[in-house]
């Protein structure tokens, strides 16, 4: 009998500080798998945001660095411009990426940095309690929208893939999601694809994954795997928006 | 034979890896781990065929699977 699915090596033995259900779990262990079967590992440096995943470098096996909120696209482009031969990515949450860094995110993008993002989007500030992000959808219940979010007040969710597929800097953009199987293994295709692009130094990738967040919608875990799959991606479509891989 | 084994003192008991599993094998214990959750534990051994949709599933990697 052989063991034929364990934790990749990319990643430390310990205990998440996440919730029950939440999928940054299985997001860490897609990029861990990715950098295993691409052989990174001793050239990774990651950079990790303000959010839930604030403590990634706690629980990945490579290099690590903490940035201020939304700014890990100014830092890896820093990391990436003096250390050209190592291998930078961004893991940031709606709120990080969305809000406070989207100037960030966005000079990143159209300068065409060779730099990967992955983008979890999970429509709410996850780590402070459940507040409304920019990607929280038009109707959902958070913490500061409990009446749910109206256009006319809160305005309406940002679709960051397509803005940015607008900029001549990006190259290949993707929305997935975490809520089944067979979207699991499409993330990490998409995933694998993207640091494919940085190693050939196509520039610019970003992942967007969409992911639950079952305690702070007020969900059971498969509660928010079904809202996930009913709701929420009918308003954040999956599939790949840019694909200039070919083209650079 | 296939099997799986699944990490109760890390397990979370949120219920994803029994909800994929297409043979529904997994089930949760009564009983509680040490931080305080219900863990997961393969209920009929004799019906996994290893496919491994458990193992993507799962949060906290708690789970190997052996074939």
């Amino acid at each position: 009998m052989n063991k034929i699915l364990s934790k990749p090596e990319s990643l430390k033995d310990v205990s998440l500080s996440y919730c029950p259900g939440c999928g940054h779990g299985i997001i860490h262990r897609l990029i861990a798998e990715c950098v295993d079967e691409l052989h990174l590992r001793e050239k990774t440096i990651a950079v990790a945001p303000v959010g839930c995943a604030v403590f990634a470098y706690d629980y990945f096996n490579f290099d690590v660095t903490e940035a201020p909120h939304g700014r890990p696209p100014a830092v890896a482009t820093g990391i990436k411009r003096t250390n050209p031969d190592k291998f930078v990515f961004t893991y940031q949450g709606d709120g990080d990426i969305a809000a406070i860094g989207m100037s960030e995110t966005i000079h990143a993008a159209n300068r065409g940095e060779n730099i990967t993002v992955i983008f979890v989007n999970n429509a709410n500030y996850g780590m402070t309690g459940g507040q409304m992000a920019p990607t929280t959808l038009i109707g959902q219940i958070t913490q500061t929208t409990p009446f749910g979010r109206d256009p006319k007040r809160d305005g309406y969710p940002i679709k960051l893939c397509e803005l940015l597929a607008t900029l001549d800097g990006t190259t290949y953009l993707e929305r997935v999601s975490v809520f089944n199987p067979q979207n699991i293994i499409k993330a990490k295709k998409a995933i694998k694809k993207a640091f494919q692009c940085q190693i050939d130094e196509k520039g610019f990738s970003l992942i967007e994954v969409i992911s639950q967040c079952p305690v702070d919608w007020s969900m059971s875990p498969l509660e928010a795997i079904r809202w996930v799959e009913e709701v929420f991606i009918k308003s954040f479509p999956l599939g790949v928006i840019k694909d200039k891989i070919d083209e650079k | 034979m296939a099997t799986i084994k699944i990490n109760h003192e890390r397990c979370k008991g949120c219920g994803l890896c029994g909800n994929a599993c297409p043979n529904k094998c997994i089930s949760l214990s009564k009983q509680f781990n040490k931080i305080g959750y219900h863990w997961a534990f393969i209920e009929k051994e004799d019906d996994c065929i290893a496919c491994g949709f458990c193992y993507l599933t799962c949060p906290d990697f708690c789970i190997e699977v052996y074939k």
